[in-house]
């Protein structure tokens, strides 16, 4: 004990104690990013298909936007807590309000996407002979690669913040230390959950901004999300 | 529904403290993020900085900015104060880049003819290029309002008195109608807040037609 918290957090990060075991660093982390990708991958399982529909036909345009703007007025915490007392303790309550989280970006993304590419294109590789499905999959979804990817970057951030209340309700992942942190007035042990999550958040992020990037068609700027 | 009947006073009350926390930063971040995106648009490297730094910061979940804050600027972690200013660090990660977009879409031949026609510098910022990128600002402003009324309650978990009390509190009492009465409420502060912003965008921009925004 240093006195200082910062000191005193990477003291507790460094010691070897807390790196092995079922509640070690390395094991929760697997966790919260386990909840991540879970969460993201079954909305994306949702949200990619409407998403490519809504952008391709047109149908249903102003409720996508709708949806994913009131959605981000829904509280993170709120939505925790009530479906933990609802679908009572355990994975099932927070995955789902990961779902309903990651799903607005998700849709926009895909959505954004779809419509971002430029008309002549699309009724050029229409003229070419080239059906619907082939327009969407060999025209539609390449150029607008990155603004998918985009809408993965946007509900990954979320779920990864979403994750940490997790804990909260009975789960494991990086929030347990912070909320075991405040229940014994820990404030280093704090500080410690808070560098692990912010650490897991900016290389998640970082991962997909590079892919984003990546994904970019050649001869064209890549896209900002 | 009787339990929310029965506590009104309570809940007004956290909806005053959610407000207090949440208005500043939204104020914050829009005053702040002109300069800061005027500064940006002025080199380019600079603007991809800004903006690339903005993302990272937006990518922060808010609990543990909440928690490392008061180490690093002296306040309590159950101070409202703390969470305002999170708060306004994630207004400015999502106003900064908007702001920096809006200055954008003003025609530089615009700003040229006024020029020409005898603006001076402060007062072409002023009269040409602010109300021809209030529409995009105002986008801006909008998610920024939302997203904020709504991380408000995050600071719930640490104790501190805002709607997110009422999930915290109904959580630990087991009370389905109290975490209801919380999300209903919240939405509807941050949807209510969303729409005063439209309305004065009319009324100050009056010659703009509402468009959905750029949500992202």
């Amino acid at each position: 004990m240093t006195g200082n918290p910062f000191l005193d957090a990477l003291a507790w990060l460094v010691d070897p104690v807390h790196w092995s075991g079922p509640s070690g660093v390395p094991a929760r982390t697997l966790e919260h990013l386990g909840y991540t990708v879970l969460g993201v991958l079954v909305a994306a399982l949702i949200a990619i298909p409407v998403g490519l529909l809504v952008g391709h036909t047109g149908n249903g345009k102003g409720i996508t936007v709708t949806v994913a703007g009131a959605a981000r007025a829904l509280p993170t915490l709120g939505l925790v807590t009530l479906f933990a007392l609802l679908l009572g303790l355990g994975l099932t309550a927070p995955l789902l309000a990961f779902v309903v989280l990651a799903v607005p970006s998700l849709l926009a993304g895909a959505y954004s996407a779809v419509e971002s590419a430029d008309p002549a294109t699309v009724d050029a590789a229409r003229a070419q002979g080239m059906t619907e499905w082939q327009i969407l999959a060999k025209v539609e979804i390449p150029l607008g690669m990155p603004l998918i990817i985009g809408g993965f970057r946007g509900a990954t951030v979320q779920v990864v913040a979403t994750a940490m209340l997790a804990a909260y309700v009975g789960n494991g992942g990086l929030g347990r230390y912070i909320f075991l942190g405040l229940g014994s007035q820990d404030y280093p042990l704090m500080i410690a959950g808070s560098l692990l999550v912010i650490a897991l958040a900016l290389v998640l992020d970082l991962v997909l901004l590079v892919t984003q990037r990546l994904t970019a068609p050649r001869g064209r700027l890549p896209a900002e999300s | 529904m009787s339990w929310v009947l029965e506590n009104v006073d309570v809940i007004a009350g956290y909806t005053g403290s959610h407000l207090l926390q949440a208005l500043p930063p939204i104020l914050v971040a829009f005053a702040l993020s002109l300069p800061l995106a005027k500064l940006a648009n002025a080199r380019g490297w600079l603007r991809t900085g800004v903006t690339t730094t903005s993302g990272l910061l937006y990518a922060i979940p808010s609990l543990p900015l909440f928690v490392l804050l008061p180490g690093i600027v002296g306040t309590s972690v159950r101070s409202p104060l703390n969470i305002a200013i999170a708060l306004s660090l994630y207004g400015l990660a999502l106003m900064v880049p908007a702001a920096s977009d809006a200055f954008r879409s003003v025609d530089r031949t615009v700003l040229s003819s006024a020029t020409a026609q005898g603006y001076a510098a402060g007062a072409r910022f002023l009269h040409v290029e602010l109300p021809l990128a209030g529409p995009v600002l105002l986008a801006g402003v909008r998610v920024v309002a939302v997203s904020t009324i709504s991380l408000v309650t995050v600071g719930g978990v640490l104790g501190v008195p805002s709607l997110g009390m009422l999930f915290v509190d109904g959580f630990r009492r087991g009370i389905i109608a109290e975490i209801t009465a919380g999300v209903v409420l919240t939405a509807a502060l941050a949807l209510v807040t969303d729409g005063l912003l439209v309305l004065l965008g009319r009324l100050l921009m009056p010659w703009s037609r509402p468009t959905a925004g750029r949500r992202t």
